[in-house]
């Protein structure tokens, strides 16, 4: 298998995508001549044409509606937010719209459509523009919510999403664009099915449940950890709507331990609701409560000394692993 | 049909029939049946949530939108949607939408959708004058001018929103003004002549179709009812709604066709088999099954496969 970056593997599947399909195309800001402002759709305006990448003007409103509206008549559109703190002007767009139709109209109408770009807290860019939003969106019924962790992840999923005929959130880690990972080679077609969780790393003394930018923090602090004789299994959801929780409770039948680490704030959300659900599939296997480590309650500060106090760390998960398995 | 509709469906209202919001089209008929009138099978057709009467102008039967406001299966929208989200997806009727200006993004992308799919279709969205201070309303407008979207935007100016009369919502007297800021085509002019809107939208659509971009168009009309049931109106005084009657667009289309030598007795014959129908649908939606709890649970998401 060869690597590629996170934002290579997504950049992959849409042109695949495209290429297969004339119903799908490429919309939102500087996507096209900008050359799409995190580089994700590089080249494409120049493989596909103007036709297929749309640049808009900025009005998130605006063009989520129009490609809802496209979606409805049969199109298969992506949409991309430059950041997804610039979907909440789309918001009435995305919840009121795309998810309500299909069953408001009794199933008559599908909105086939992916919106997507990036999510989470970059460096120093303070609180309007740190939002890490699965948690607004995963309320909502009528919503696939997908968060790849990997370029492999990014690429099958994306893959998905764009085949789905189900309006998706799809929210890709703005500080992992760069990661890079092993991705199946040219010429293998992978869907990555949604709705799945993976198992990510085996073992026996933990569960950790996690999901993009801190799932790297956790896989760090788990190879720490193994070092002082804990043995942490990791399992990355990859989707927050739906939730796939069997595996999670059958790892907590072997480790009897769990611990939730995200990038969201505490209160509510995917989060919550996991820990909601594993005390009550896995309540006869769980030696202690579930452990929950979560962006700290506030919004995101600028200065570099205190936005390091807000976002899971490894010293973090290592010490609430610590505390769920009674060591310290 | 569409009055006697509105009517029946205020009497179940309080009866306790129709739960909910209702928002009647009384006084505003000749703009639905103009629209209908002037367009294409293919053309899509988008209205807020007061829709009755572009529903049925556009072919949906009476029994199968008053079952749907009483909350039937045998509802357009299977009782799932209710009176604000009235939709016939074989005729092109995308919905009744029920957040302010939030449905005109929704139009122009099938109207963008004619466009890259190099189709000729038009699509024709109908709003209130409320809805021209909403951002979603300008976003629509300034991508429908920018891509030169085959589309007409109607603004169904009632005079109010809600209970707010148009000096204390908008600065402007003609809404119309706004298209020129997207480049758009625009008109403007009184709604109570079917004949006239007929005219001035078959020509706003025509535009459109052979590649003139998009039109913004203003209606005066006037509702005789309140914003919904809810509404005893009485932000206005009732010289000014009598005043608004004089120009009932049933009424003059009645005088016209009397006037053209129309025998009165085949005009009261319509009447009464209107009034035939009307009956026969609220027996049908009184009678009809309830809506189904199966229907609701396995339309939360569409079926995947043969994407």
């Amino acid at each position: 298998m060869r690597e590629l970056h996170y934002r290579e593997a997504l950049r992959e599947a849409m042109l695949e995508e495209m290429e297969r399909d004339d119903r799908v195309f490429l919309m939102g800001e500087e996507v096209g001549h900008y050359q799409g402002a995190y580089k994700v759709s590089e080249g494409l305006l120049e493989k596909l044409g103007e036709r297929r990448v749309i640049d808009t003007p900025i009005a998130e409103a605006g063009f989520a509606g129009v490609g809802i509206g496209a979606a409805m008549v049969g199109l298969r559109p992506i949409i991309e937010f430059m950041t997804w703190n610039f979907s909440f002007v789309a918001f009435d767009q995305i919840i009121s719209n795309a998810a309500k139709v299909h069953q408001m109209s009794a199933g008559a109408i599908q909105v086939p459509i992916v919106f997507r770009g990036p999510n989470g807290a970059a460096r120093q860019v303070a609180a309007q523009h740190s939002h890490s939003v699965a948690p607004f969106y995963a309320h909502i019924p009528g919503l696939y919510v997908i968060q790849p962790s990997t370029p492999r992840d990014a690429k099958g999923l994306l893959k998905s999403a764009i085949r789905s005929n189900n309006p998706v959130v799809f929210l890709e880690g703005e500080t992992l664009y760069g990661a890079k990972g092993e991705v199946p080679d040219e010429g293998t077609e992978e869907l990555i099915p949604i709705g799945q969780s993976r198992l990510a790393r085996p073992g026996a003394d933990c569960t950790i449940v996690t999901w993009g930018r801190p799932y790297h923090t956790v896989l760090a602090a788990a190879e720490k950890l193994a070092t002082e004789g804990i043995d942490c299994e990791v399992i990355d959801p990859r989707t927050l709507r739906p939730l796939d929780t069997a595996p999670m409770v059958r790892s907590i039948q072997k480790t009897n331990r769990c611990l939730v680490v995200h990038e969201h704030w505490p209160y509510g959300g995917p989060g919550a609701e996991i820990v909601d659900r594993l005390q009550r599939e896995a309540f006869d296997y769980l030696d202690a409560p579930i452990g929950r480590v979560t962006a700290l309650d506030v919004a995101m500060p600028y200065a570099l000394n205190l936005e390091d106090k807000v976002l899971p760390t490894e010293e973090w998960v290592i010490d609430a692993v610590k505390r769920v398995n009674y060591v310290k | 049909m569409i009055r006697r509709f509105e009517e029946e469906a205020a009497r179940n209202y309080a009866k306790g029939k129709i739960g909910g919001f209702l928002h009647l089209y009384i006084g505003q008929e000749a703009i639905a049946v103009a629209a209908a009138e002037s367009l294409e099978d293919r053309d899509c057709i988008f209205q807020t949530y007061r829709d009755h009467g572009i529903a049925l102008a556009r072919g949906m039967s009476a029994k199968t939108a008053m079952a749907e406001l009483f909350g039937k299966d045998t509802g357009c929208s299977r009782g799932l949607g209710g009176s604000m989200h009235l939709f016939d997806v074989q005729k092109n009727f995308l919905g009744g939408w029920a957040i302010v200006g939030g449905h005109l993004a929704l139009a122009a992308g099938t109207a963008f959708k004619s466009k890259y799919a190099g189709e000729d279709g038009v699509t024709i969205c109908f709003f209130g004058e409320g809805s021209t201070n909403i951002g979603g309303f300008h976003e629509a407008m300034s991508l429908a001018g920018l891509w030169k979207l085959p589309i007409v935007f109607v603004c169904e100016n009632n005079q109010y929103a809600m209970g707010t009369p148009l000096e204390r919502t908008s600065p402007l007297k003609d809404l119309s003004i706004k298209a020129k800021g997207y480049a758009m085509a625009r008109d403007h002019f009184e709604g109570h002549d079917v004949e006239v809107v007929r005219e001035r939208i078959a020509a706003a659509l025509d535009r459109a179709r052979t590649g003139g971009g998009p039109t913004f168009i203003e209606i005066e009309t006037y509702r005789f009812r309140g914003h919904s049931m809810s509404d005893p109106a009485k932000y206005r005084s009732r010289t000014e709604v009598e005043q608004h009657k004089q120009l009932d667009p049933l009424t003059v289309l009645r005088e016209r066709l009397l006037g053209l030598g129309v025998d009165e007795g085949s005009l009261d014959d319509i009447d009464l088999a209107v009034d035939e129908e009307i009956d026969a649908a609220v027996r049908f939606a009184d009678e009809s099954e309830p809506a189904r709890e199966e229907v609701m649970m396995s339309s939360v998401l569409a079926e995947e496969g043969d994407s």
